[in-house]
């Protein structure tokens, strides 16, 4: 390489090749060298880390494995010194700890749930593969639906129910069943459907909006209401088991899955709603945020299940897992508001103007351009509360709900197990089945994060 | 329309002669606008022909973005009558749609949609706003991106872009929409002075095809080159107004040639 200097200036003759970078890490000594023990506080710090390691992970070996009681009948098995976990005991109740007391006949109810819900589900989660909205329109719309049916048998009488309120030829020409369908209900339906669709639109079209579109999202509402309320008043011959009934992981993954879905989209429209520019639907949002972020949700597990029913007209009394599941739901649908909210209000100012020079309205703005970005971005804080809200769950034992680790407790009480150990296997059990949920959503999210970080690419 | 153009924005080059049209393409009358107490625009008049060239220019804070982007209703104004394209602007969200699909913008900072690629960015509002066909509206797209000359960054993210390589996806998005006038807010004002050039350029061809262009810019050469008239702003108000070259060789007002000897030199 040729440079030339004289007296200050410089010209370069020559451009520098680029060079591969310096090599500092060289086999797995270097490696170690240059990441355990770089430093003083580095090596003191490693030292440390493995000597808790090797406080902690003997001891938790020898008892969860080493020392374990792998086979046994009952408690006799696990007696005696030096005994590690008794696993044994959680064979012996694994019925109870995924099951609760659903009946052991009707066992393979939940089964299907479980299964048809991995099966929609894995598909949903692996981003390369095809048909992705079917796939959700199973998962979010036909598998609730089904899961309902299954898990507490259907036949729902829900035109005995909303007679009460809107019969409008009932009073005429009283019940007409036929092929076991009460036909009365459904003409009253219909008729109820046309009126509000025809009402709807008639006010839309006075205020100067779309009226036949008013009327036909009605029409939609009225006939997706229909096919639900008809899904479940068909006698598919499955015998009826109350929710009180069921309990364990089954209850634990209902009420989780169910507040996360819902949780998601309602979350999403508060937060549009709290920084809307209409003055009232932006106070509905901040008072109802505010409110749900205010209490405990033990408070709104004890209100849903002892109080509500004081306010309710006599006769209505929802059922009290449905009641835990909306307390629940909204609760973090509070949370995940402001988790949202967080995200649009990172998204720079610029990226609405270019939306809204485009032409493209409010709602294709937000759903295509807003709501991907700042969704995008608090992945974290979404998935944050999705755990809390799985950890959470098991508060509902409070209310009388059996979860997975409520169900654990009641087994404990059995005196057939009852050993100096079972408190202990019970509660290793636990841990580790709560953990790997907990550790699956975190290790997705973390890859759905990479995958959608296109923005500083470069 | 041809993909090659030749012209580079430089004194010694002929002017573009594209004559505009009688036809008003916008009209502003009497427009005055408050930021709170801020009186930001003080009767503003100015009516643009179809197929005119304006190049709008004044020290900051004097209005002239906000200017350009009431006419789009990114800014609303409080007094007065906005008309673009036979349309008067007011709180009717249909007739604000309406006038933003007619008028494409560019910004200073492009803002282009990071998360989406430069065809997604440029195929987004004829999808969904024009209701093209996916497959039309990239074909579309590709024609402007290979006007901007850049098909080969299809597929990229604007991320991995250079600044000037964005402003020209961003000049291409907006001609997705066919508009009939364009809007530059300082579209130059960003980038290194090495990608300066490249914007300009494509921006003459822009003038050339006779585009109604409404360009907010401090780049006197494109203004020499391109414009049909050169406004002056200062103070929320226009000071000046004038064809390019009686606007820079024998400016009238005080404060006028106060600002060009600022930034002639």
């Amino acid at each position: 390489m040729s440079l030339t200097f004289d007296d200050g200036t410089f010209i370069r003759n020559e451009m520098v090749q680029p060079l591969p970078p310096p090599r500092r890490q060289v086999g797995a000594l270097g490696w170690v060298r240059e990441n355990l023990f770089s430093s003083v506080l580095n090596t003191v710090l490693t030292l440390a880390g493995i000597a808790l390691v090797a406080l902690i992970l003997p001891p938790l070996v020898r008892f969860m494995i080493l020392d374990a009681v792998w086979t046994g009948e009952n408690r006799e098995a696990c007696l005696g010194p030096e005994v590690g976990a008794c696993w044994p005991f959680i064979k012996a109740k694994f019925g109870q700890l995924i099951y609760g007391f659903y009946p052991i006949d009707q066992r393979w109810r939940p089964n299907i749930v479980f299964a048809a819900g991995i099966l929609l589900m894995v598909p949903l989660l692996v981003p390369s593969w095809p048909l992705k909205r079917l796939n959700s329109f199973l998962f979010f719309v036909i598998y609730p639906v089904v899961s309902f049916v299954l898990l507490t048998g259907g036949n729902i009488d829900a035109s005995a129910f909303l007679f009460e309120h809107f019969g409008l030829i009932h009073s005429f020409v009283g019940d007409v069943t036929m092929a076991g369908v009460n036909a009365t209900f459904w003409v009253d339906y219909v008729l109820t459907a046309i009126a509000a669709a025809a009402f709807v639109g008639g006010l839309l079209a006075l205020l100067g909006g779309s009226g036949t579109g008013a009327a036909r999202t009605t029409l939609w509402v009225f006939l997706a209401f229909g096919a639900l309320v008809l899904a479940w008043d068909i006698d598919f011959g499955l015998p009826y088991v109350e929710t009180r009934q069921w309990g364990g992981l089954l209850v634990t993954l209902v009420i989780a899955v169910t507040g996360i879905v819902a949780s998601l989209p309602l979350g999403i429209l508060l937060a549009l709603g709290r920084r809307s520019q209409m003055p009232i639907v932006r106070l509905l949002c901040v008072v109802f945020i505010e409110f749900w972020r205010g209490v405990p949700l033990i408070t709104v597990l004890f209100f849903a299940t002892y109080m509500l029913p004081l306010f309710l007209p006599s006769g209505t009394n929802p059922d009290a897992l449905l009641r835990a599941l909306v307390g629940v739901a909204l609760f973090s649908a509070a949370y995940m508001a402001e988790v949202v909210r967080g995200g649009l209000q990172a998204i720079s100012k610029g990226q609405y103007e270019g939306a809204m020079a485009m032409g493209l309205t409010w709602s294709q703005m937000m759903r295509l351009i807003i709501l991907p970005q700042a969704l995008t971005l608090v992945i974290p804080g979404i998935v944050n509360s999705f755990i809390s809200l799985f950890k959470d769950t098991t508060l509902v034992l409070i209310v009388s709900i059996f979860d997975f680790l409520g169900q654990l407790r009641a087994s404990f009480t059995d005196p057939n197990w009852a050993t100096p150990v079972t408190l202990y296997t019970g509660f290793a059990f636990a841990g580790v089945v709560y953990f790997l949920f907990c550790f699956g959503m975190s290790r997705y999210s973390l890859f759905v994060e990479r995958r959608l970080n296109t923005s500083h690419r470069r | 329309m041809s993909d090659t153009h030749s012209i580079v924005p430089s004194d010694e080059l002929p002017a573009v002669h594209t004559a505009p049209s009688r036809e008003v393409a916008v009209e502003l009358v009497g427009v005055h606008k408050w930021y709170g107490e801020f009186h930001v625009l003080k009767d503003i008049n100015l009516r643009v022909q179809r197929g005119e060239r304006i190049v709008i220019c004044g020290p900051s804070g004097s209005g002239k973005s906000t200017m350009i982007r009431c006419i789009n209703r990114l800014e609303e104004h409080q007094q007065g009558t906005i008309v673009v394209d036979g349309i008067e602007l007011t709180n009717d969200l249909k007739r604000i749609d309406e006038i933003r699909r007619e008028v494409g913008m560019c910004f200073q900072h492009f803002n282009l949609f990071p998360h989406l690629t430069i065809l997604e960015n440029c195929t987004l509002a004829p999808i969904w706003v024009r209701k093209m066909p996916k497959r039309e509206a990239e074909e579309l797209a590709m024609h402007f991106l290979r006007k901007v000359k850049i098909p080969e960054q299809a597929n990229k993210y604007p991320g991995q872009l250079s600044g000037g390589q964005q402003q020209r996806v961003a000049i291409a998005r907006a001609l997705c929409m066919k508009p009939k006038i364009m809007l530059f807010d300082e579209p130059t004002s960003a980038l290194d002075p090495e990608m300066v050039k490249e914007v300009l350029e494509t921006m003459v061809s822009l003038a050339e095809e006779g585009m109604t262009m409404l360009c907010v810019t401090h780049e006197m050469g494109f203004a020499r080159q391109v414009a049909n008239r050169v406004i002056f702003m200062d103070a929320g108000q226009i000071i000046e107004a004038n064809e390019p070259n009686a606007f820079f060789s024998n400016p009238q007002h005080e404060r006028t040639k106060l600002f060009l000897s600022q930034i002639l030199h």
